[in-house]
């Protein structure tokens, strides 16, 4: 019984159950939905499932680097900008290489993207961590930035290129699962190991919680702070790379578009605190994975792409009232603490700073 | 002599205190320096400003010209609207992320309210309704249900870009006779040799008013002392039983409200062509108008008729890029970026100095 309630009380728990509900609303709609079929021409697995695991892995990517971001109590709104970032760079390195089946051409298109996406991020880390600027708006104005620099780099042009071995990163197959998606779930194993099998992790989630006592515990916030910006901004990049590589174009204001908005609901979905502190690589995942789902969810039953963020906008309304503490204590008949409004609010639960003063202090 | 019993019988008489000219004064103009420390980055704003119009004059030629001044401050109008929202919001220590997309939202409903043949003005009143409301429901979350304004603005960026798109993904186009055509009429104010007039609409004149209001609201109604109360420090502005909760509430509603305003404004400026894809980055014009201009992103300081310059340097940037046939376009949002960035970092620079 108590193990029942454990998993009530676990966020990512309501996720699988928002996929579940998803995916049982598309098999109503037509009960051959979860059928998996092989395609005769190329002898590769086809489904609806599968479709939603290959356009899961550039959102995972990102909301994987926007968990540490958000456990550090920081915001990063350049992801989406960044993936285009890395598109651009990669489709414009394949489009001058210009050979077709070449490997090396592939290792140096995903290299450049990911130093010129370092580059970038390790901006966005000075301007946080060394500056002292407030997380959203230096990645505010990255977000402007990159996305000029991605119109830059191939000249406002939406540029194509040929490239096989790249174009496998997100059409291609590992046991029947889509490339990207099993590269995706490596790299979150790989860094959830370095985040856990290491302080890395606790110390992150230390500077969440309070930046000051962290570093009256020896915890030094810089170092740490510029390198979840730096890793965010890789991430972001690799997460461009396979969302080009589904359609072999970078589209210069298309690509990337609004995801950073995939990545922070994501994140929320998954368990992550926006306040900060403690983070969960296992829910964002399965955060990314219901966002995937109710992408291909909206587009199965007909209502236009565009009208998705009206959806996505309601699960994240829901998802942070259900956060505040008015409504814990309302629905849950929790003691009331610190949500009242006639007490003076204490700077974590003040609303009208975004980011918590003692974060100056620090920097 | 007995102990004191109270507060003030322990306080020494006046006589005995020492002279306290000396340090009133030091506090006078320390107070002074402050105060012009915040006016630092909206001087530097104008100069800029100056310095980026003398630069285009010299190098382009007709800049300092009506018709050319008159075409820019006309389409520009919708900016200057949603800078003056903007501001009020970031003075309280917000920010309203979804300004952009409510003028999706409003501008696409309103349109289609006119072609089922709702009365035009009252189409419009519908769309400053329909903003506010979206207003409304952030402030309502910010408040009441503590979450992150930029949070609760994204959230509804998500809702008013999303129902606007459900509304219609073609644009829509309202009927020739209707009334909110007439807000682009030109006026001719001076008519100059050939092209040389100067203009201006009746969308123009809104924004006009629009900014006299806010920097009266601002700078001498009761409420928008209580705004900057609210940016300053929230728990104080609380304790002196300024009344916080309503006006965070109305600062969102407001700022809502006047996105519908912009969205009437810039309908009517481009014939009455509303699209779902509107307004995209908008949010971020109206931000970096606001702080070229001179408000803390901190909120508690600032003026609504900096944020207004700031919309200018954004303008003159575009029309130097315009008339300058040899940077590319591309580079506009990495200008505008660097740009935004050396106003924050000067504000950081500014601040640091009196925090410390």
């Amino acid at each position: 019984m108590s193990r029942v309630k454990t998993a009530f009380r676990t966020p990512w728990f309501w996720a699988l159950v928002g996929i579940a509900v998803l995916l049982l609303i598309n098999t109503i709609k037509n009960p051959a939905y979860l059928a998996l079929s092989v395609n005769p021409t190329t002898g590769m697995l086809t489904g609806n499932v599968l479709d939603i695991l290959r356009v899961s892995a550039p959102i995972i990517m990102i909301a994987l680097g926007m968990t540490f971001v958000i456990a550090t109590e920081g915001i990063d709104l350049s992801v989406g900008s960044m993936m285009a970032v890395g598109g651009a760079v990669a489709m414009q390195t394949l489009s001058t290489i210009n050979d077709p089946n070449s490997v090396s051409a592939m290792l140096t298109a995903i290299g450049l993207a990911l130093a010129l996406a370092i580059v970038l991020g390790a901006i966005n880390g000075l301007l946080v961590a060394v500056v002292g600027l407030q997380p959203f708006i230096s990645t505010l104005i990255m977000m402007m930035a990159a996305r000029g620099i991605a119109r830059v780099i191939t000249d406002g042009q939406n540029t194509n290129a040929t490239n096989e071995p790249f174009r496998q990163l997100a059409n291609g197959q590992i046991l029947g699962l889509p490339t990207s998606f099993v590269i995706a779930i490596a790299i979150v194993v790989i860094i959830a190991f370095f985040m856990r099998r290491t302080a890395l992790g606790l110390m992150i989630e230390s500077i969440g919680i309070n930046p000051h006592a962290s570093r009256l515990a020896g915890i030094r916030p810089r170092p740490i702070l510029f390198g979840v910006y730096i890793l965010s901004a890789a991430l972001a990049a690799v997460g461009g790379l396979f969302s080009v590589s589904e359609v072999m174009t970078v589209s210069v204001s298309g690509t990337g578009n609004l995801m950073e908005l995939d990545a922070i609901l994501a994140v929320v979905i998954g368990g992550t605190s926006l306040a900060g502190g403690k983070f969960s690589i296992l829910g964002s995942t399965i955060g990314a994975l219901l966002i995937a789902t109710l992408n291909k969810t909206v587009l199965f039953l007909g209502i236009p792409a565009a009208a998705t963020p009206a959806f996505k906008a309601l699960v994240i309304i829901a998802l942070v009232l259900l956060q505040s503490e008015r409504v814990r204590s309302l629905v849950f008949g929790r003691k009331k603490s610190g949500g009242t409004p006639a007490a003076p609010v204490k700077p974590a639960a003040d609303p009208s700073v975004p980011v918590s003063k003692e974060k100056e202090v620090v920097a | 002599m007995s102990a004191p019993r109270t507060l003030a019988e322990s306080v020494p008489p006046a006589a005995d205190l020492p002279e306290s000219r000396q340090p009133q004064q030091v506090n006078r103009f320390s107070g002074l320096w402050e105060r012009s420390q915040t006016l630092i980055p909206t001087l530097a704003a104008l100069v800029l400003l100056f310095g980026m119009l003398i630069y285009a004059e010299i190098a382009y030629g007709r800049v300092f010209h009506a018709g050319t001044m008159s075409s820019l401050l006309v389409s520009f109008a919708p900016t200057i609207i949603l800078a003056v929202g903007m501001t009020i919001v970031i003075i309280s220590g917000g920010i309203d992320l979804s300004v952009g997309a409510v003028v999706a939202f409003t501008s696409v409903a309103g349109v289609m309210l006119m072609n089922i043949g709702v009365n035009g003005w009252l189409a419009m009143l519908l769309m400053i309704v329909f903003g506010g409301l979206f207003g409304l429901i952030s402030g309502v979350m910010i408040q009441y249900f503590n979450v992150q304004p930029f949070i609760a603005t994204l959230a509804m960026m998500f809702l008013a870009r999303g129902l606007a798109s459900i509304l219609s993904t073609t644009p829509v186009i309202a009927p020739e006779d209707s009334p909110i055509l007439l807000l682009a009429t030109d006026w001719k104010i001076i008519d100059g040799p050939k092209v040389n007039d100067f203009t201006i609409t009746p969308g123009l004149l809104i924004a006009v008013l629009v900014v006299i209001g806010g920097m009266f609201f601002m700078h001498r109604s009761r409420s928008g002392r209580t705004v900057y109360a609210i940016g300053g420090s929230e728990s104080s502005a609380k304790l002196m039983g300024l009344p916080v909760a309503r006006t965070r509430v109305w600062i969102y509603v407001v700022s809502g409200a006047l996105a519908g305003l912009a969205a009437i404004v810039y309908t009517a400026e481009v014939g009455g062509k509303a699209q779902n894809v509107t307004g995209i980055g908008w949010e971020l014009d109206a931000i970096a108008a606001v702080v070229i201009g001179g408000t803390l992103l901190t909120g508690g300081y600032g003026y609504v008729l900096g944020s207004i310059v700031g919309v200018f340097v954004l303008a003159a940037l575009r029309l130097i890029i315009t008339k300058d046939g040899t940077i590319n376009p591309e580079y506009l949002t990495i200008i505008t970026g660097a740009v935004l960035l050396v106003f924050v970092l000067l504000q950081r620079a500014l601040t640091r100095r009196r925090t410390s």
